[in-house]
């Protein structure tokens, strides 16, 4: 398996996370206790424009649901993705397809296969690493429940 | 948009002691860390309110389960130790107690050093009786030891870095690698080695428990304690339901899978800090954090002093042994050079020549060492343990964590060395008129 740190360098997340203003999660479920309907949610709630990618869904969080992301009929920034590894490679070629900026596989989607296919064609990829919780790493409140940010910084930010 | 956080910097560990979780307050700049004396927190909206008990956004309801002064005190704790994030909890006692809540459930058995705090061992035999759970107590210095006791049932190995008051180092990545291969995970009480001069998650422990009281505040002021968490632990490997299963207090939530490497210090702090209520003050986290900014300069003088102190003690004649695991002699010396390179801690014992009465008469003696029951404070500290805090235990069991009736338990501060050896001879001396009558 390759190292997937290789995909988790925190300079190219923050710029996932700032670039990005639509946010296409593949396997979003309507079940409210999925780690994917949190991230939905989560992103929703900070600003992002969520769509939903799930063929056994109709909508989820009030947001139309696709059966592909070839589907979607408007500009992608970010592909998240809520998959088992194999469904991986063919999701990410249609990122590339769609033009997307970046992908995004959350915490155990490790295909490398599919991150190397994305890099190659020049989008961010992180990996085995969750959207939502980066987010709050660097511009949420991860901080008010105890958690290590890794963040050391003397300067003043406000927080989203 | 600012620009990016440099979190792929690693920053060393004086300048993470003094910064970590305490980036300026947004609304006022403060650069302390404010005291956030407030027992609530005003709701933007209900679909935020309803957002944070739903657990979908991090978010301050309530101080009994968050507070912000609290919160900068554990990510800074969490960082120094290299874990995930921390709870902390109003004392060290009620810290491992909640840690082992979260994770056992009634018929499961836990498997303990002998060698642990007098009060931790009150603790687990009381937890036991009343949670229905096995309780094994065994010599911590033999791995195979650890191995051999092992049951079906055996759900936590739990140990110190350094024992009190034997001075037993533990062999962490060798009892981490048993319990590894057990699927259980290894919590280790790291309250006298602290961050700085050992980091049990980095040899393989999965959850590190504090009593704050003790280095890490460092001057006596306050009680407190924490959990870190490695995140390294698969909490879903089918020995911890009461972790990975849907939760009744969250409409079937499951923790481990929704939270991932989170989910265990999502439950310690939305179920068992919420529902048993032993939580931190926030004056005491400001106090604690005080204390870690100066924790490795202190700790540096701590071990220095110690060192000095059991190296004079071990050239008396009236002194039958002196356990500091930093001496040349020490059984641990080994273990105490591979997991404690900066010093083998502050805290240890030696044993008079005459018993319980020439211990007595020592403390009688002394007047720069405070005799009282702590440890870890920038004052130097003598206590009797066979008299106080191991009074509890009966003779064999202190017989089993190393005691005699002449044992003396020092807690070396950041005084001057000369005075604090000054201060050992008055009470040689003290002990000498009771022989010489």
């Amino acid at each position: 398996m390759a190292e997937p740190a290789t995909y988790q360098d925190p300079a190219v997340v923050q710029r996932v996370l700032r670039r990005t203003k639509t946010v296409a999660i593949v396997g979003l479920s309507s079940n409210p206790l999925r780690a994917s309907h949190f991230v939905g949610f989560y992103a929703m709630r900070h600003g992002y424009r969520v769509i939903p990618v799930n063929p056994r869904e109709e909508a989820v969080l009030g947001q139309r649901s696709y059966p592909t992301l070839a589907d979607i009929p408007e500009p992608v920034d970010l592909v998240d993705v809520f998959r088992a590894p194999p469904a991986v490679p063919a999701i990410a070629k249609d990122a590339v397809t769609i033009g997307a900026g970046a992908l995004w596989l959350q915490f155990e989607v490790i295909s490398p296969e599919g991150a190397a296919l994305a890099a190659e064609a020049g989008l961010d990829v992180v990996m085995d690493r969750c959207f939502k919780i980066e987010h709050a790493r660097y511009l949420g409140r991860m901080h008010v429940l105890g958690f290590n940010t890794g963040v050391v910084s003397a300067r003043r930010v406000g927080f989203s | 948009m600012s620009e990016d956080l440099h979190a792929d910097r690693e920053f060393g560990f004086h300048t993470r002691a003094v910064h970590a979780g305490a980036r300026p307050e947004p609304g006022t700049g403060a650069r302390a860390v404010p005291i956030y004396q407030t027992s609530s927190y005003v709701f933007e909206d209900p679909e935020s309110a309803a957002a944070y008990f739903n657990l979908q956004e991090y978010g301050n309801t309530y101080s009994r389960i968050m507070n912000p002064t609290v919160a900068a005190l554990e990510e800074r704790l969490a960082n120094l130790e290299g874990g995930i994030g921390a709870v902390a909890f109003a004392s060290g006692l009620a810290a491992q107690s909640s840690a082992l809540f979260t994770m056992l459930t009634p018929g499961d058995h836990v498997l303990a050093s002998a060698a642990l705090y007098g009060g931790t061992v009150t603790q687990l035999k009381h937890l036991a009786r009343k949670l229905s759970l096995g309780l094994t107590f065994i010599d911590p210095d033999d791995p195979a030891g650890w191995r051999a006791a092992l049951r079906d049932e055996t759900r936590v190995l739990f140990a110190e870095t350094i024992g009190n008051p034997g001075g037993n180092v533990l062999d962490i990545e060798a009892v981490a690698k048993v319990a590894g291969e057990a699927g259980v995970p290894l919590m280790v009480d790291n309250t006298f080695a602290t961050p700085y001069l050992c980091r049990p998650i980095e040899w393989g422990a999965d959850i590190v428990v504090h009593s704050a009281t003790k280095f890490i505040g460092g001057h006596g002021t306050s009680i407190g304690g924490a959990v870190v968490d490695s995140g390294d632990f698969d909490w879903s490997n089918g020995k911890f339901g009461i972790v990975a299963d849907p939760s009744p207090a969250y409409h079937g939530l499951a923790f481990h899978e929704t939270f991932g490497t989170y989910g265990y210090l999502m439950k310690l702090r939305s179920e068992t800090l919420r529902d048993l209520g032993g939580a931190m003050a926030p004056v005491n986290a400001f106090l604690f954090m005080q204390g870690l900014e100066t924790l490795p300069l202190r700790m540096e003088r701590h071990v220095a002093n110690a060192r000095a102190v059991a190296q004079w003690l071990a050239e008396r004649d009236d002194v039958a042994g002196v356990r500091h695991s930093g001496l040349a002699g020490s059984p641990y010396a080994g273990l105490a050079a591979k997991y404690l390179p900066k010093g083998a801690g502050a805290v240890f014992c030696f044993d008079l020549d005459g018993g319980r009465e020439a211990g007595q008469e020592f403390i009688r003696g002394v007047s720069l060492f405070s005799h009282l029951a702590n440890v870890g404070d920038a004052k130097s500290l003598i206590i009797h343990p066979a008299s106080t805090t191991h009074r509890q235990l009966s003779d064999d069991e202190l017989a089993a964590a190393g005691i005699g009736p002449g044992t003396i338990r020092l807690s070396i501060g950041i005084e001057d060395p000369e005075d604090l050896i000054w201060d050992l001879e008055q009470g040689f001396a003290q002990v000498a008129k009771l022989r010489h009558g």
